[in-house]
């Protein structure tokens, strides 16, 4: 295929994640603009950020006054799984990507895109450059939808647009336990120990960002570690 | 001013993130126990975020159990992402309505 149909063949992959993305990002927009920003900081956020998980612990932080290098490890934690899916998604790439363009198209990797990326056999520059167009644009004005919005809508709606986030991180992890019997023990793990920081007066001491931390690192290596230990077995 | 210096470092600190192992490593993760971490941990980050949130920080804790029983429900039946957020929102929505 030539650079032409192959950046056309992105662009329309990339449509749906788009989609998708315009909904889940105006609930970011709305979550940002109760979080205390204002539309340009909210719009700015997304723009740079382009992750959901991210972005909503990073809302939830500045409400909450979180120190800078706290910040710093929250995103570090929460946004380790694009490392992971940029080092396998390197074993795809054809010879156009040079270093340069993957400095620049590294930072449009997210789990969507790297999905439908690594669905391909091999994957060229033009075809990631239109994979990314739509998702990003839509990331962006769903942010300002929700922004805008979130300043005039009441606030029983806005509560309930907020789910929206919520909602779709449930509807990656459960059909990921589905699956594996691992995942299952890593999801209940995580979700018991947060919810244990957050009910439990002598872990009140704990923060918000280093709760979700703590809990997912001890879920993903107590998991890994018996997962390991089976297999071995 | 805060608030950009926040965004600031939520955005090096991601761009770094993604874009050094996609632009160095050539090689795969070799160790198993970190195979499966690395795979585990999307997972459990988003659960350790998802539950908490969804009980303890809206105002009406019932109509996020809503959201969140609709959510799991739907996303049992192999719904896409855009109608278990939906279908969280309408079911938090519609529970505000009589709660």
């Amino acid at each position: 295929m030539n650079k032409n149909s192959l950046f056309k063949q992105g662009l329309s992959d990339g449509v749906p994640i788009g989609l998708g993305y315009l909904s889940v990002s105006i609930g970011i927009g709305i979550a940002a603009v109760g979080g205390g920003l204002n539309i340009i900081t909210a719009v700015l956020m997304s723009m740079t950020n382009l992750t959901s998980a991210g972005q909503a612990a990073g809302i939830s932080l500045i409400a909450a006054g979180g120190a800078f290098l706290e910040m710093a490890l929250v995103q570090l934690v929460i946004n380790l799984r694009y490392a992971l899916m940029g080092i396998s998604l390197t074993q795809r790439l054809d010879p156009s990507f040079t270093t340069g363009k993957r400095l620049f198209l590294g930072a449009f990797i997210t789990d969507e895109i790297f999905a439908v990326a690594s669905s391909r056999e091999s994957v060229n520059v033009h075809y990631m450059y239109g994979l990314a167009i739509v998702p990003y644009i839509g990331w962006a004005a769903g942010t300002l939808i929700g922004a805008s919005a979130g300043t005039v809508l009441p606030a029983s709606v806005t509560a309930a647009l907020g789910m929206a986030i919520y909602g779709m991180f449930v509807a990656i992890f459960i059909p990921a336990m589905k699956k594996s019997r691992e995942v299952t023990l890593a999801v209940i793990l995580a979700a018991l120990l947060s919810t244990l920081f957050r009910v439990v007066p002598f872990f009140s001491f704990i923060s918000y960002g280093f709760s979700v931390i703590i809990s997912s690192i001890i879920a993903a290596a107590l998991t890994a570690w018996l997962t390991v230990r089976r297999k071995a077995a | 001013m805060k608030t950009a210096m926040y965004i600031l470092i939520m955005a090096v600190v991601t761009y770094l993130i993604r874009a050094l192992p996609f632009t160095l490593c050539r090689n795969k993760v070799k160790s198993p126990f970190l195979q499966y971490f690395f795979a585990y941990i999307p997972y459990a980050v988003l659960a350790a975020m998802t539950l908490p949130h969804m009980l303890f920080e809206g105002k009406n804790p019932l109509c996020a159990a809503f959201a969140l029983v609709a959510a799991i429900l739907l996303a049992l039946c192999k719904r896409s992402l855009i109608t278990v957020a939906s279908g969280a929102c309408v079911a938090a929505f519609v529970a505000g309505l009589f709660l």
